[in-house]
Protein backbone atom coordinates (compact mmCIF):
# COMPACT_ATOMS: atom_id res chain seq x y z
CA UNK A 1 0.00 0.00 0.00
CA UNK A 2 2.87 2.45 1.00
CA UNK A 3 4.66 1.97 -1.74
CA UNK A 4 1.53 2.15 -4.07
CA UNK A 5 0.88 5.46 -2.77
CA UNK A 6 4.14 6.56 -3.04
CA UNK A 7 4.09 6.28 -6.72
CA UNK A 8 0.81 7.94 -7.36
CA UNK A 9 1.89 10.41 -5.23
CA UNK A 10 5.29 10.79 -7.62
CA UNK A 11 3.49 10.17 -10.59
CA UNK A 12 1.30 12.93 -10.12
CA UNK A 13 4.16 15.11 -9.19
CA UNK A 14 6.58 14.28 -12.41
CA UNK A 15 4.52 16.46 -15.06
CA UNK A 16 4.54 19.70 -12.70
CA UNK A 17 8.59 18.82 -12.67
CA UNK A 18 8.35 18.64 -16.46
CA UNK A 19 7.17 21.84 -16.75
CA UNK A 20 9.43 23.12 -14.38
CA UNK A 21 11.49 25.20 -16.83
CA UNK A 22 8.44 27.61 -17.06
CA UNK A 23 7.81 28.02 -13.40
CA UNK A 24 10.82 26.20 -11.36
CA UNK A 25 9.62 23.73 -8.92
CA UNK A 26 11.73 21.64 -6.79
CA UNK A 27 10.14 18.28 -4.16
CA UNK A 28 11.48 17.62 -1.15
CA UNK A 29 10.33 13.77 -0.24
CA UNK A 30 8.94 12.97 3.32
CA UNK A 31 10.14 9.42 3.57
CA UNK A 32 11.47 6.53 6.55
CA UNK A 33 11.12 9.79 8.94
CA UNK A 34 13.27 11.69 7.04
CA UNK A 35 13.60 14.73 4.65
CA UNK A 36 14.82 13.64 1.25
CA UNK A 37 17.19 15.56 0.28
CA UNK A 38 17.81 16.71 3.58
CA UNK A 39 19.86 19.81 1.85
CA UNK A 40 18.32 21.52 -0.81
CA UNK A 41 19.69 24.08 -2.71
CA UNK A 42 17.10 26.37 -4.75
CA UNK A 43 16.76 30.37 -6.26
CA UNK A 44 14.48 33.17 -4.43
CA UNK A 45 11.04 32.50 -6.10
CA UNK A 46 11.12 28.82 -6.80
CA UNK A 47 8.64 26.92 -5.34
CA UNK A 48 9.26 23.58 -3.44
CA UNK A 49 6.63 21.17 -2.75
CA UNK A 50 7.33 18.58 0.39
CA UNK A 51 5.44 15.18 -0.33
CA UNK A 52 4.26 12.76 2.66
CA UNK A 53 5.06 9.37 1.58
CA UNK A 54 5.13 8.08 4.67
CA UNK A 55 2.74 5.99 6.61
CA UNK A 56 3.42 7.96 9.55
CA UNK A 57 1.81 11.99 9.55
CA UNK A 58 4.67 14.64 9.64
CA UNK A 59 5.02 18.39 9.25
CA UNK A 60 7.84 20.69 7.53
CA UNK A 61 7.86 23.57 9.59
CA UNK A 62 10.27 26.47 9.63
CA UNK A 63 12.10 26.56 13.03
CA UNK A 64 11.30 29.69 13.30
CA UNK A 65 7.76 29.06 12.53
CA UNK A 66 7.75 31.84 9.26
CA UNK A 67 5.65 28.62 7.51
CA UNK A 68 4.37 25.49 8.39
CA UNK A 69 2.81 22.76 6.48
CA UNK A 70 0.80 21.39 9.00
CA UNK A 71 -0.05 17.97 9.34
CA UNK A 72 0.00 15.79 6.03
CA UNK A 73 -1.19 12.20 5.96
CA UNK A 74 0.59 9.79 3.44
CA UNK A 75 0.38 11.08 -0.50
CA UNK A 76 -0.16 14.39 0.62
CA UNK A 77 1.75 17.40 -0.33
CA UNK A 78 2.08 21.22 0.81
CA UNK A 79 4.02 23.96 -1.54
CA UNK A 80 6.10 27.30 -0.47
CA UNK A 81 7.67 29.58 -2.49
CA UNK A 82 10.87 30.98 -1.04
CA UNK A 83 11.26 35.05 -1.78
CA UNK A 84 14.15 35.79 0.41
CA UNK A 85 17.28 34.50 -0.24
CA UNK A 86 19.39 32.63 3.28
CA UNK A 87 19.48 29.51 4.72
CA UNK A 88 16.25 28.47 6.48
CA UNK A 89 16.10 25.20 8.52
CA UNK A 90 13.11 23.61 9.71
CA UNK A 91 11.71 20.53 11.26
CA UNK A 92 8.97 18.16 11.86
CA UNK A 93 6.80 18.75 14.64
CA UNK A 94 5.34 15.28 14.90
CA UNK A 95 9.21 13.97 15.15
CA UNK A 96 11.31 16.81 16.01
CA UNK A 97 14.22 14.84 15.52
CA UNK A 98 13.45 15.01 11.72
CA UNK A 99 15.66 18.29 10.18
CA UNK A 100 16.05 19.38 7.13
CA UNK A 101 17.34 22.83 5.34
CA UNK A 102 16.77 24.96 2.39
CA UNK A 103 19.45 26.94 1.42
CA UNK A 104 17.85 30.05 -0.71
CA UNK A 105 20.16 31.90 -3.32
CA UNK A 106 19.43 35.18 -4.74
CA UNK A 107 17.06 35.25 -7.83
CA UNK A 108 19.37 35.35 -10.73
CA UNK B 1 -1.03 -2.88 69.79
CA UNK B 2 -0.16 -1.77 66.04
CA UNK B 3 -2.32 -0.17 63.61
CA UNK B 4 -0.98 -0.59 59.68
CA UNK B 5 -4.18 0.94 56.93
CA UNK B 6 -4.09 0.95 53.26
CA UNK B 7 -6.01 3.39 51.54
CA UNK B 8 -6.15 4.26 47.76
CA UNK B 9 -3.67 0.70 46.92
CA UNK B 10 -3.79 0.67 43.53
CA UNK B 11 -5.38 -2.72 41.59
CA UNK B 12 -5.09 -3.42 38.11
CA UNK B 13 -8.37 -5.14 36.77
CA UNK B 14 -7.14 -6.71 33.34
CA UNK B 15 -4.84 -3.50 32.37
CA UNK B 16 -5.41 -3.56 28.68
CA UNK B 17 -8.04 -5.57 28.08
CA UNK B 18 -8.29 -6.77 24.35
CA UNK B 19 -11.98 -4.97 24.11
CA UNK B 20 -13.53 -7.87 22.16
CA UNK B 21 -17.02 -7.30 22.57
CA UNK B 22 -18.88 -9.67 25.73
CA UNK B 23 -14.84 -11.22 26.29
CA UNK B 24 -13.09 -10.12 29.05
CA UNK B 25 -13.67 -6.51 29.68
CA UNK B 26 -17.28 -7.88 30.91
CA UNK B 27 -16.17 -10.54 33.16
CA UNK B 28 -13.67 -8.32 35.28
CA UNK B 29 -15.94 -5.11 35.50
CA UNK B 30 -18.19 -7.50 36.74
CA UNK B 31 -15.99 -8.59 39.85
CA UNK B 32 -16.30 -4.61 40.62
CA UNK B 33 -18.30 -4.07 43.93
CA UNK B 34 -21.13 -1.21 43.18
CA UNK B 35 -19.81 1.59 44.60
CA UNK B 36 -16.08 1.05 44.25
CA UNK B 37 -14.20 3.92 42.17
CA UNK B 38 -12.87 3.18 39.40
CA UNK B 39 -11.62 4.93 36.26
CA UNK B 40 -10.91 3.90 32.53
CA UNK B 41 -7.40 5.25 30.16
CA UNK B 42 -8.06 5.09 26.89
CA UNK B 43 -5.29 6.50 24.27
CA UNK B 44 -4.01 7.03 20.83
CA UNK B 45 -7.58 7.01 18.31
CA UNK B 46 -5.26 8.90 16.00
CA UNK B 47 -8.88 10.05 14.17
CA UNK B 48 -7.90 10.80 10.19
CA UNK B 49 -5.55 8.08 10.44
CA UNK B 50 -6.56 5.79 7.43
CA UNK B 51 -4.13 3.08 6.31
CA UNK B 52 -2.73 -0.49 5.99
CA UNK B 53 -2.24 -0.63 10.35
CA UNK B 54 -5.81 0.45 10.32
CA UNK B 55 -8.29 1.05 7.51
CA UNK B 56 -10.66 2.82 10.02
CA UNK B 57 -10.06 4.36 13.04
CA UNK B 58 -13.25 5.64 13.71
CA UNK B 59 -15.36 1.91 13.88
CA UNK B 60 -12.45 0.98 16.46
CA UNK B 61 -12.89 4.01 18.75
CA UNK B 62 -16.81 3.86 18.51
CA UNK B 63 -16.43 0.01 19.49
CA UNK B 64 -14.17 0.96 22.47
CA UNK B 65 -17.01 4.06 23.44
CA UNK B 66 -19.74 1.04 23.12
CA UNK B 67 -17.87 -1.23 25.43
CA UNK B 68 -16.81 1.25 28.14
CA UNK B 69 -20.69 2.12 27.76
CA UNK B 70 -21.60 -1.72 28.36
CA UNK B 71 -19.38 -1.60 31.50
CA UNK B 72 -21.84 -2.90 34.66
CA UNK B 73 -20.23 -0.17 36.68
CA UNK B 74 -19.48 2.83 34.95
CA UNK B 75 -16.28 4.35 35.54
CA UNK B 76 -16.09 8.22 37.35
CA UNK B 77 -14.42 9.66 34.20
CA UNK B 78 -12.50 8.04 31.11
CA UNK B 79 -8.75 9.40 30.56
CA UNK B 80 -7.82 9.86 26.96
CA UNK B 81 -4.05 10.04 27.19
CA UNK B 82 -3.25 12.31 23.61
CA UNK B 83 -3.53 11.76 20.29
CA UNK B 84 -7.29 12.10 19.50
CA UNK B 85 -6.65 13.05 16.74
CA UNK B 86 -3.85 12.56 13.74
CA UNK B 87 -3.07 15.68 12.21
CA UNK B 88 -5.03 18.32 13.92
CA UNK B 89 -7.34 18.82 11.52
CA UNK B 90 -10.88 20.75 12.07
CA UNK B 91 -12.79 18.23 10.96
CA UNK B 92 -10.95 15.69 13.02
CA UNK B 93 -11.08 17.01 16.06
CA UNK B 94 -15.61 17.24 14.98
CA UNK B 95 -15.60 13.79 14.07
CA UNK B 96 -13.34 12.63 17.34
CA UNK B 97 -15.44 14.58 19.56
CA UNK B 98 -18.92 13.16 18.14
CA UNK B 99 -17.88 9.69 19.00
CA UNK B 100 -16.12 10.37 22.43
CA UNK B 101 -18.96 12.61 23.39
CA UNK B 102 -21.04 9.20 23.11
CA UNK B 103 -18.88 8.32 26.60
CA UNK B 104 -21.88 7.98 29.59
CA UNK B 105 -19.31 9.11 32.06
CA UNK B 106 -17.19 12.17 31.84
CA UNK B 107 -14.18 12.69 29.75
CA UNK B 108 -11.18 14.24 30.34
CA UNK B 109 -8.41 14.76 27.67
CA UNK B 110 -4.85 15.47 27.57
CA UNK B 111 -2.98 15.92 24.22
CA UNK B 112 -0.51 14.31 22.09
CA UNK B 113 1.76 15.61 19.98
CA UNK B 114 -0.63 14.87 17.30
CA UNK B 115 -2.93 16.91 18.46
CA UNK B 116 -1.08 20.61 18.91
CA UNK B 117 0.51 19.94 15.34
CA UNK B 118 0.23 23.38 13.55
CA UNK B 119 -0.48 27.43 15.08
CA UNK B 120 -4.51 26.21 14.85
CA UNK B 121 -3.80 22.33 16.59
CA UNK B 122 -3.71 23.81 20.00
CA UNK B 123 -6.36 26.11 19.85
CA UNK B 124 -8.89 23.36 18.45
CA UNK B 125 -7.78 20.63 20.96
CA UNK B 126 -8.69 23.42 24.02
CA UNK B 127 -11.83 24.13 21.88
CA UNK B 128 -13.02 20.51 21.43
CA UNK B 129 -11.64 19.25 25.29
CA UNK B 130 -12.13 22.19 27.37
CA UNK B 131 -9.39 21.79 30.24
CA UNK B 132 -9.93 21.76 33.56
CA UNK B 133 -6.89 23.68 34.25
CA UNK B 134 -8.31 28.01 34.80
CA UNK B 135 -5.27 29.44 33.98
CA UNK B 136 -5.51 27.62 30.25
CA UNK B 137 -1.61 25.86 30.76
CA UNK B 138 -3.54 22.86 30.23
CA UNK B 139 -2.36 21.15 32.99
CA UNK B 140 -4.19 20.05 36.12
CA UNK B 141 -5.01 17.96 39.25
CA UNK B 142 -8.02 17.37 41.21
CA UNK B 143 -8.46 15.35 44.58
CA UNK B 144 -11.27 12.07 43.49
CA UNK B 145 -12.08 8.76 45.29
CA UNK B 146 -9.13 9.09 47.49
CA UNK B 147 -6.64 10.06 45.10
CA UNK B 148 -4.85 12.66 43.91
CA UNK B 149 -5.12 13.03 40.58
CA UNK B 150 -2.46 14.77 38.18
CA UNK B 151 -2.92 15.65 34.51
CA UNK B 152 0.58 16.60 32.79
CA UNK B 153 0.98 17.93 29.21
CA UNK B 154 4.00 16.58 27.84
CA UNK B 155 3.78 17.52 24.44
CA UNK B 156 5.92 20.47 23.02
CA UNK B 157 6.92 21.78 19.97
CA UNK B 158 11.48 21.66 19.21
CA UNK B 159 11.84 19.23 22.01
CA UNK B 160 13.18 15.56 20.41
CA UNK B 161 10.96 13.81 23.32
CA UNK B 162 8.22 15.19 25.80
CA UNK B 163 9.35 17.70 27.90
CA UNK B 164 7.21 19.58 30.90
CA UNK B 165 9.35 22.48 31.19
CA UNK B 166 10.13 24.53 33.95
CA UNK B 167 6.89 26.45 34.69
CA UNK B 168 5.04 23.09 34.67
CA UNK B 169 7.20 21.16 37.01
CA UNK B 170 7.12 23.96 39.35
CA UNK B 171 3.60 24.00 39.39
CA UNK B 172 3.96 20.01 40.03
CA UNK B 173 5.80 20.73 43.02
CA UNK B 174 4.33 23.34 44.56
CA UNK B 175 1.19 21.41 44.04
CA UNK B 176 2.48 17.66 45.47
CA UNK B 177 3.95 19.83 48.28
CA UNK B 178 0.61 20.14 49.77
CA UNK B 179 -0.01 16.43 50.08
CA UNK B 180 0.94 14.09 52.94
CA UNK B 181 3.36 10.98 51.76
CA UNK B 182 -0.09 8.69 52.40
CA UNK B 183 -2.00 10.40 49.22
CA UNK B 184 -2.28 7.62 46.43
CA UNK B 185 -1.20 10.03 43.70
CA UNK B 186 -1.79 9.10 39.74
CA UNK B 187 -0.28 10.94 37.00
CA UNK B 188 -1.38 11.04 33.44
CA UNK B 189 0.67 12.32 30.78
CA UNK B 190 1.13 11.71 27.00
CA UNK B 191 4.64 10.45 26.65
CA UNK B 192 5.95 8.09 29.16
CA UNK B 193 7.61 9.72 31.83
CA UNK B 194 10.21 7.55 32.19
CA UNK B 195 12.94 6.25 29.00
CA UNK B 196 11.15 3.59 27.37
CA UNK B 197 13.33 4.03 24.13
CA UNK B 198 14.91 7.61 24.42
CA UNK B 199 16.25 6.90 20.53
CA UNK B 200 12.34 7.28 19.46
CA UNK B 201 11.74 9.93 21.45
CA UNK B 202 9.48 7.52 23.77
CA UNK B 203 10.69 9.29 27.13
CA UNK B 204 10.78 13.22 28.86
CA UNK B 205 13.60 14.71 29.04
CA UNK B 206 12.70 16.54 32.13
CA UNK B 207 10.74 13.19 33.34
CA UNK B 208 13.12 12.49 35.89
CA UNK B 209 12.50 15.41 37.75
CA UNK B 210 8.82 14.85 38.09
CA UNK B 211 9.51 11.44 38.84
CA UNK B 212 11.87 12.94 41.84
CA UNK B 213 9.29 14.53 43.29
CA UNK B 214 7.23 11.77 43.50
CA UNK B 215 9.34 9.42 45.54
CA UNK B 216 8.21 10.89 49.05
CA UNK B 217 4.36 9.42 48.15
CA UNK B 218 4.23 5.63 49.58
CA UNK B 219 2.11 5.46 46.40
CA UNK B 220 2.52 6.65 42.91
CA UNK B 221 1.12 5.73 39.55
CA UNK B 222 2.08 7.01 35.74
CA UNK B 223 -0.21 6.03 33.55
CA UNK B 224 1.04 7.50 29.65
CA UNK B 225 0.24 6.67 25.97
CA UNK B 226 1.88 7.72 22.69
CA UNK B 227 3.58 4.02 21.99
CA UNK B 228 0.70 1.99 21.71
CA UNK B 229 1.31 -1.30 24.02
CA UNK B 230 1.74 -1.88 27.53
CA UNK B 231 5.21 -1.53 28.89
CA UNK B 232 4.95 -1.44 32.51
CA UNK B 233 8.04 -0.41 35.01
CA UNK B 234 8.12 -0.16 39.04
CA UNK B 235 10.84 2.08 40.42
CA UNK B 236 11.01 2.08 44.38
CA UNK B 237 7.05 2.77 45.01
CA UNK B 238 6.60 4.67 41.29
CA UNK B 239 4.63 2.11 38.99
CA UNK B 240 4.48 3.11 35.28
CA UNK B 241 2.41 2.20 32.56
CA UNK B 242 1.32 2.88 28.99
CA UNK B 243 -1.24 1.96 26.93
CA UNK B 244 -2.92 0.53 23.88
CA UNK B 245 -4.23 2.38 21.53
CA UNK B 246 -7.71 2.23 19.86
CA UNK B 247 -6.09 2.91 16.64
CA UNK B 248 -3.28 0.71 15.54
CA UNK B 249 -0.11 -0.51 17.53
CA UNK B 250 3.42 0.35 17.26
CA UNK B 251 6.29 -2.01 17.34
CA UNK B 252 8.09 -2.66 20.31
CA UNK B 253 10.76 -1.61 21.08
CA UNK B 254 14.34 -3.00 20.30
CA UNK B 255 12.58 -4.52 17.62
CA UNK B 256 15.58 -5.53 14.63
CA UNK B 257 14.51 -3.35 12.16
CA UNK B 258 12.05 -1.25 13.24
CA UNK B 259 11.26 2.30 13.61
CA UNK B 260 8.39 4.18 15.16
CA UNK B 261 5.29 4.64 12.99
CA UNK B 262 1.72 2.56 12.74
CA UNK B 263 2.68 -0.98 12.22
CA UNK B 264 0.30 -3.12 10.14
CA UNK B 265 -0.11 -6.67 12.02
CA UNK B 266 -2.33 -9.51 9.86
CA UNK B 267 -5.60 -9.82 8.83
CA UNK B 268 -7.93 -10.29 11.93
CA UNK B 269 -5.88 -9.65 14.99
CA UNK B 270 -5.67 -6.32 14.91
CA UNK B 271 -8.59 -6.09 17.98
CA UNK B 272 -5.94 -8.37 19.77
CA UNK B 273 -3.42 -5.20 20.26
CA UNK B 274 -6.30 -2.89 20.68
CA UNK B 275 -7.31 -2.08 24.05
CA UNK B 276 -8.24 0.07 26.95
CA UNK B 277 -7.62 -0.15 30.39
CA UNK B 278 -9.73 -0.57 33.05
CA UNK B 279 -8.35 1.01 36.94
CA UNK B 280 -10.20 0.01 40.17
CA UNK B 281 -9.10 1.84 43.39
CA UNK B 282 -9.12 -0.80 46.46
CA UNK B 283 -10.98 0.43 49.13
CA UNK B 284 -9.03 0.86 52.66
CA UNK B 285 -7.78 -2.13 54.59
CA UNK B 286 -6.83 -1.97 57.90
CA UNK B 287 -6.06 -4.87 60.29
CA UNK B 288 -4.43 -5.11 63.73
CA UNK B 289 -1.74 -7.20 65.40
CA UNK B 290 -2.82 -8.15 68.90
CA UNK B 291 -0.06 -9.62 71.33
CA UNK B 292 -0.84 -12.41 73.45
CA UNK B 293 0.25 -10.19 76.51
CA UNK B 294 -2.37 -7.77 75.17
CA UNK B 295 -5.28 -9.83 74.94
Amino acid sequence: MRALLAAVALAAFLPAGAAGAAAPSTTVHIRDDAFTPASLTVRAGETVTFINDDDDAHTATADDNSWDSEGLTQGQSWSHRFTKAGKVTYHCTVHPMMHGALIVKSAR
Amino acid sequence: MKRASFLGHIAWTGAGIAYVLGADGLVHAADAAPGQFSFVQISDSHIGYAGPANADVHATLEQTVNTINALPVQPAFVIHTGDVTHVSKATEFDDARAILSRLRAPLLAIPGEHDVIGAQGPPRFAAAFGRRDAAGRGWSSWDQGGIHFVALINVGEGETMGVLGPEQLAWLEKDLAARAPSTPIVVFGHVPLFAVAPEWGWTTMDGTKAIALLRRFSSATLLNGHIHQIIEHQDGAIRFATARATAFPQAAPGTPGAKPGPLAVAPGSLLGVLGYRTVEIATAAAWQDVSLAQS
